[in-house]
């Protein structure tokens, strides 16, 4: 679904991200994990076609992703809040990424509806803007609207960082569904290792922009992660 | 103590993102501070002897008098322009400072804005003008004291009362009221005030009244605010109540209704982009200026042309010019989602037309002053349809400075319209119509200018497509450096 050719991504003489080469089947649950600074936004970012790579490319679905629009329509992303519109109330805002991806109200209720546990009466109907809902609530919502549309492509940049244990739990399962029912392609990242292997089918560690670890997960992932990080 | 905040103080003002800006902008800047300087400290010299010579009585008496108005349109202005110090005191509230401190240090800091600086330009030559007429120096020392008093009195009403809208439109609504009486000779105001100023003067020793109200009004302040810093008190943010809407009728549209309604929700709910509209609603008032031969500058038969521009433009320049900016908190979304730039570009596009025609609509008034004033706001407006709103949309492209949507901060003088590219596009949006309408003019008539400008608008109309095509291509170009530039607030 995915493939990394050579990316590179440089500030000055920085390199903050260099991969030659990865490939993310259809339907993985992908995680990737790594310190502060290891590359993981910057290579959401490049897959999002937000920042420019300083050599190499990224196809998405046969569609080269800084040269073409056309991974658009099936790839959804919540990276960081600047991708909620402040102004609008939960509803409005699912409305109208719903709109941008072809589902019309009903549609989107209807998707909705099954995040109710998900949302635990936090979100709807609280006559409140995006803006003055908590951060947690704010992913909440970046997240659901993340999977408007049938999206092929998920990409959810830290997506249990804020958010409250019981809503950890039911992310994971839903983030589980959609690589093993649908056939979506999951790409998650996070600093917590239990997360992701609980979650992913394969871990991918990045360090200093590189990978240096690519792992099926399995019983012994953990361990492994662990004594990595530990140094 | 004091060193600590000071220093905090320095690096914030030095280290803000606003404040590395292009230097020629802070010339500009430094220069409009230094006009201002300038004019009070012209007037605080000239003010003596411009009214000794009109004669109208004592110049301090008559000073006095109007000192009422002064002191209330200080007021006014303090209230839309001087900000609160409440700002950046959180991070300060669980360190080992005493809340009293903290307290003091931010209204402290209110004394030495430029709000109660200003005032020192005028009224200290303005006294040393008064001793050195012969006036007896304690008296006016007195008085002197009594003002500066007065004017930090306004400073802490401002504090308190500030984010109270109804204190001030009833405080605006009085003086607006004491004002109009008194020019229509019903109820004059400063017949009952004037002594109170006189008194300082009179008996100096009274000047220290003003000073003890001062005294208390610092220390209701101090007070109030020592009371609310908590974070669900006085530091809390507003929330208003939201209420979803649908605006169905704009889902006729298709893909353009979906983004101009939430252009109608960004006007409608936020504070930055609801005064942009209403700056741009009284554009349509400012052809007055021209039709009714008020100003004699503007006289020449090229100002009716830069008139009508501006009456129709109100919108145009005002949200126009900040497009993509008006976004900019979100831009990240918008760039990966299942967007095509035209089409949102065209929503952009669309709603400055339908500002545009609304103003046109909104301004046939100017029939009243003849047939030629109201052609020339149409000729305008159809300039800015055919031509200038692309102007402003490819502008834009180069516009990289985010819009803090929920805050009037910067809204005046923001630097965003002096980056050169964009100032550069000003010029055929005003002085490339005028040109046109002369060599009408000169040529044949002013029918015909008229006809060149509006043919010139039309023309623009038609190449639509291939404008927006290029236009398109300069915001792909542009989408990485405005990205960047987004994420710096």
């Amino acid at each position: 679904m995915i493939t990394v050719h050579n990316l590179t991504k440089t500030y000055g003489d920085k390199t903050v991200l260099n991969i030659d080469h990865l490939e993310i089947p259809k339907g993985q649950s992908f995680g990737l994990v790594g310190n502060n600074g290891a590359g993981k936004t910057t290579l959401f970012s490049l897959l999002l076609d937000l920042i420019q790579p300083s050599s190499g490319h990224i196809i998405n679905n046969e569609v080269q992703v800084d040269q073409s629009e056309a991974w658009k329509p099936f790839t959804s992303a919540f990276i960081d809040e600047s991708f909620l519109i402040g102004y609008l109330t939960p509803e409005e805002y699912f409305y109208f990424i719903g709109e941008l991806r072809g589902r019309n109200k009903a549609d989107v209720d209807a998707l909705l509806a099954n995040f109710d546990d998900f949302f635990h009466g936090e979100i709807l109907n609280q006559k409140k803007y995006l803006r003055d809902l908590s951060k947690g609530n704010q992913k909440k919502v970046g997240i659901v609207a993340s999977f408007i549309g049938n999206p092929e492509v998920v990409i959810l940049d830290e997506p249990f960082a804020n958010l409250d244990p019981t809503t950890q739990i039911r992310l994971k399962g839903i983030i589980k569904d959609l690589a093993a029912k649908e056939g979506v392609t999951v790409l998650v990242s996070s600093h917590d290792l239990i997360h992701v292997t609980e979650v992913c089918q394969r871990i991918v560690v990045l360090n200093k922009g590189e990978i240096v670890k690519d792992l099926l997960t399995s019983a012994e992932t953990m361990k492994e992660l662990e004594a990595f990080f530990a140094g | 103590m004091l060193k600590h905040f000071i220093g905090l103080q320095w690096k914030s003002f030095f280290r803000s993102a606003t404040f590395k800006t292009e230097i020629w902008f802070k010339i500009l800047m430094a220069l409009g501070a230094l006009y201002f300087i300038a004019m009070f400290l012209g007037m605080g010299v000239g003010a003596y002897f411009i009214i000794e010579e009109m004669g109208i009585g004592d110049p301090l008496r008559v000073i006095n008098r109007f000192m009422i108005y002064y002191l209330a349109f200080d007021l006014v202005f303090r209230y839309m322009l001087q900000k609160m110090p409440v700002t950046n005191i959180k991070p300060l509230l669980y360190l080992p400072i005493s809340k009293s401190k903290v307290v003091h240090f931010s209204l402290g800091k209110t004394a030495i804005s430029f709000f109660n600086v200003a005032h020192a330009f005028f009224f200290v030559p303005f006294s040393i003008v008064l001793i050195a007429q012969g006036y007896p120096a304690l008296q006016v020392v007195g008085w002197h004291l009594a003002m500066m008093a007065l004017l930090y009195c306004n400073n802490f009403i401002n504090v308190m009362v500030n984010n109270q809208n109804v204190v001030f439109y009833v405080l605006a609504a009085l003086f607006i009221l004491a004002g109009a009486s008194q020019y229509y000779q019903w109820f004059d105001i400063t017949f009952y005030t004037q002594p109170i100023f006189d008194f300082f003067y009179d008996m100096s020793w009274t000047a220290i009244i003003p000073w003890v109200i001062l005294a208390g009004l610092y220390y209701g302040a101090f007070a109030y605010f020592k009371k609310h810093m908590y974070l669900d008190g006085g530091l809390a943010k507003k929330h208003t109540e939201a209420k979803t809407e649908n605006l169905e009728w704009l889902d006729r549209f298709g893909n353009l209704g979906t983004f101009l309604k939430n252009d109608i929700k960004l006007i409608k709910r936020n504070k930055r982009s609801r005064s942009a509209v209403i700056a741009g609603f009284f554009f349509i008032f400012y052809g007055l200026l021209f039709f009714t031969n008020a100003i004699e500058v503007y006289d020449g038969p090229f100002w009716k042309i830069f008139a009508g521009i501006f009456v129709t433009g109100g919108f145009l320049f005002s949200f126009g010019q900040y497009v993509p900016s008006w976004d900019s908190s979100y831009y990240p979304l918008m760039m990966s989602q299942n967007i095509k730039y035209r089409e949102y570009l065209s929503s952009k596009w669309y709603l400055v037309i339908i500002a545009t025609v609304i103003s046109t609509f909104l301004a046939t008034f100017y029939l009243y002053f003849g047939w030629e004033a109201y052609a020339a706001v149409l000729v305008g407006a159809i300039y800015n349809i055919g031509i200038n709103s692309y102007l402003v949309l490819w502008g834009g492209a180069y516009v990289k400075t985010p819009i803090e949507l929920t805050s009037n901060k910067k809204a005046f003088g923001d630097k965003q319209a002096f980056n050169a590219k964009t100032l550069l596009l000003t010029l055929p949006k005003l002085v490339l119509p005028i040109i046109i309408y002369a060599i009408g003019h000169f040529l044949i008539n002013p029918i015909a200018g008229y006809i060149f400008v509006a043919v010139f608008g039309i023309l623009g109309f038609a190449f639509k497509n291939r404008v927006f095509t290029m236009i398109e291509g300069i915001y792909k170009k542009e989408k990485y450096k405005t990205l960047q530039a987004y994420k710096q607030k």
